[in-house]
């Protein structure tokens, strides 16, 4: 018998990496990563464009093999288990890659015919899906007449046609208005609560709090910081921010607290201090300028982390 | 699994069989008025009118002899055609081989599959041809109509080099490369038009052992109503060529959808 990974519940755990790599010739995507997904959770990969995200997803479903490192997903090594995995797993890509040549319904039937599913269920099944994502009335409509939303709703309904325990959504709400964003959460909180795992990469760092139960942050391939969403601000980041946009090199921070922190970023100056009443006070004081009090977010711990700097 | 490992046959090949056939079955009438049409009016053209000033050729009338070449060299077109402009269409554009890749179904599959769909096309073309070759006068007996798994298996294995260009390819324009440098090379010279005995020594040797060459000297006679010569060594040059091709294609897209 084949000894699966657990965590310190011993629960054995969906997905289970030590040291992964992933080299293309002499660069490196992705650079001794370890992290555990718990069943029943969702579990966030986050990161700056090019921080090796899509490579670890392509990885975890056999789609590029890996340079090093352990692989396991349901207590099966990736190269060995391939098949029985993606029988498993259910995987909204971040490019669509629908089928243009079919029609909404379609798209469900043949997607499931690879996964070799029985005709008859998939006609039982297809149908409460494209109910789920709200596409019933259009599901003899083809592919280049929905939105940009629909796609993506219909990717969903798509990566659930064979019912899978593990949901990977590779940033599932880029490019997407409000309406449709908030309905793609409202579908992932509804898959939580079936059951399902879910891995999910974003760089909506809100989308991140809301969503994810534990996540881990990586740049250049290399794990930064692993926890909760409340964990993480917790360790990096003081509890309050002051923005102050304006003349902001007019402002004097020579006299500022030893334990605040400061950051400037163009027209923009950032202070950090678990004090919120005293970022408050010295708000008062600068007249002219813009000032924002908030509570501090991923998005600081994740800039904190990645720096500010753009990229590719 | 080792990258160099021969392909594997599993159930799924099928799958993406189906994918393609469905597509095709929404755009049949278009399909078929050119599977029809074209080589009708090449028939008259060509093999009536030209027919008129050759008379016979090998035995039979010009006409029946290009119609039966015709039938070899579409066999070949067809395959090509969608092993390299269709198949990267799916792979590139569309993304749709990345759509099957997340399902438990492997490039192994997907590879298989285009092969099967592409000898389909060219049994539907060449099937096309035999028929207007059959309605014009060119077919005598109905045994002509076991040619039709020699189309089958022309197709897959041309549609194999086909999906080897595809593997490299970087854009279409790269296949007109292909095209111009093997396929018209072939066209013109391994006995569509005229009997490759006529073709200077050298030229000739090297003709024989071209993979369409073989294709015709097992299609005409069977078309004909004739006893093919060397049908061994023909179908057998012809597997050999297609195997070989579809292990190096299996190798080559399996490096290129899995990186």
């Amino acid at each position: 018998m084949t000894t699966v990974a657990a965590d310190k519940d011993h629960t054995p755990v969906v997905v289970h990496c030590r040291d992964l790599c992933k080299k293309f010739g002499s660069s490196t995507a992705v650079a001794d990563l370890s992290f555990d997904i718990r069943p029943r959770t969702c579990f966030g990969l986050l990161g700056p464009n090019g921080a090796g995200k899509t490579t670890t997803l392509r990885m975890l479903l056999g789609q590029s093999p890996r340079s090093g490192g352990i692989l396991e997903v349901f207590g099966q090594d990736i190269s060995h288990g391939r098949r029985q995995i993606r029988q498993r797993i259910g995987i909204v890509p971040q490019a669509d890659n629908l089928d243009p040549d079919f029609t909404v319904k379609e798209n469900l039937s043949m997607y499931g015919s690879y996964f070799r599913l029985n005709p008859k269920v998939l006609n039982e099944r297809i149908p409460g899906l494209l109910e789920m994502v709200e596409l019933l009335p259009r599901a003899n409509h083809r592919i280049n007449t929905l939105s940009g939303g629909m796609k993506r709703r219909l990717t969903l309904a798509r990566a659930l046609v064979n019912d899978p325990q593990l949901l990977v959504l590779d940033e599932p709400t880029t490019g997407l208005d409000p309406q449709a964003r908030h309905m793609i959460w409202s579908l992932i909180h509804q898959m939580k609560r079936a059951g399902k795992t879910i891995l999910l990469t974003t760089h909506y760092m809100e989308e991140a709090e809301r969503l994810c139960d534990e996540l881990i942050v990586i740049d250049e391939g290399s794990l930064l910081a692993q926890g909760s969403p409340t964990e993480l601000i917790h360790r990096y980041c003081e509890s309050d921010v002051l923005e102050i946009r304006g003349d902001v090199n007019e402002i004097c921070l020579d006299t500022l607290p030893d334990t605040w922190r400061t950051e400037k970023a163009g027209e923009s100056l950032y202070l950090y201090a678990d004090d919120a009443q005293a970022l408050v006070d010295f708000s008062q004081n600068l007249a002219d300028m813009v000032c924002l009090h908030r509570h501090a977010s991923l998005e600081d711990v994740f800039l904190r982390l990645t720096g500010r700097a753009l990229r590719g | 699994m080792s990258t160099l490992a021969p392909p594997r046959l599993r159930l799924e090949c099928l799958a993406v069989w189906r994918r393609n056939a469905l597509v095709w079955r929404r755009l049949m009438a278009a399909s078929l008025l050119l599977h029809f049409g074209e080589p009708f009016l090449y028939l008259l053209g060509i093999g009536y009118g030209l027919g008129r000033f050759i008379g016979e050729l090998d035995g039979m009338p010009y006409f029946t002899f290009l119609a039966s070449g015709f039938i070899a060299w579409s066999a070949m077109n067809i395959a090509s055609m969608e092993s390299m402009w269709s198949v990267y269409t799916r792979m590139v554009p569309q993304q749709t081989y990345e759509a099957i890749l997340s399902t438990p179904a492997e490039v192994d599959d997907i590879v298989i599959g285009e092969l099967l769909w592409c000898g389909t096309k060219s049994l539907v073309s060449g099937s096309a041809i035999l028929a207007v070759a059959a309605v014009l006068g060119a077919v005598n007996d109905w045994d002509a109509l076991l040619v039709i798994p020699v189309i089958f298996l022309t197709g897959v294995c041309f549609a194999a080099p086909g999906l080897i260009v595809t593997a490299y390819a970087r854009g279409y324009e790269y296949f007109n490369f292909y095209m111009t440098l093997i396929m018209t090379p072939m066209f013109i010279m391994c006995g569509v038009f005229y009997p490759v005995s006529s073709l200077p020594g050298p030229v000739q040797s090297v003709v024989e052992i071209l993979p369409l060459t073989h294709a015709v000297e097992i299609i005409r006679p069977i078309v004909v109503g004739q006893p093919v010569t060397d049908l061994a060594l023909h179908l057998g040059a012809l597997a050999l060529f297609g195997l070989v091709s579809t292990w190096a294609a299996t190798i080559l897209f399996r490096r290129r959808l899995i990186t």
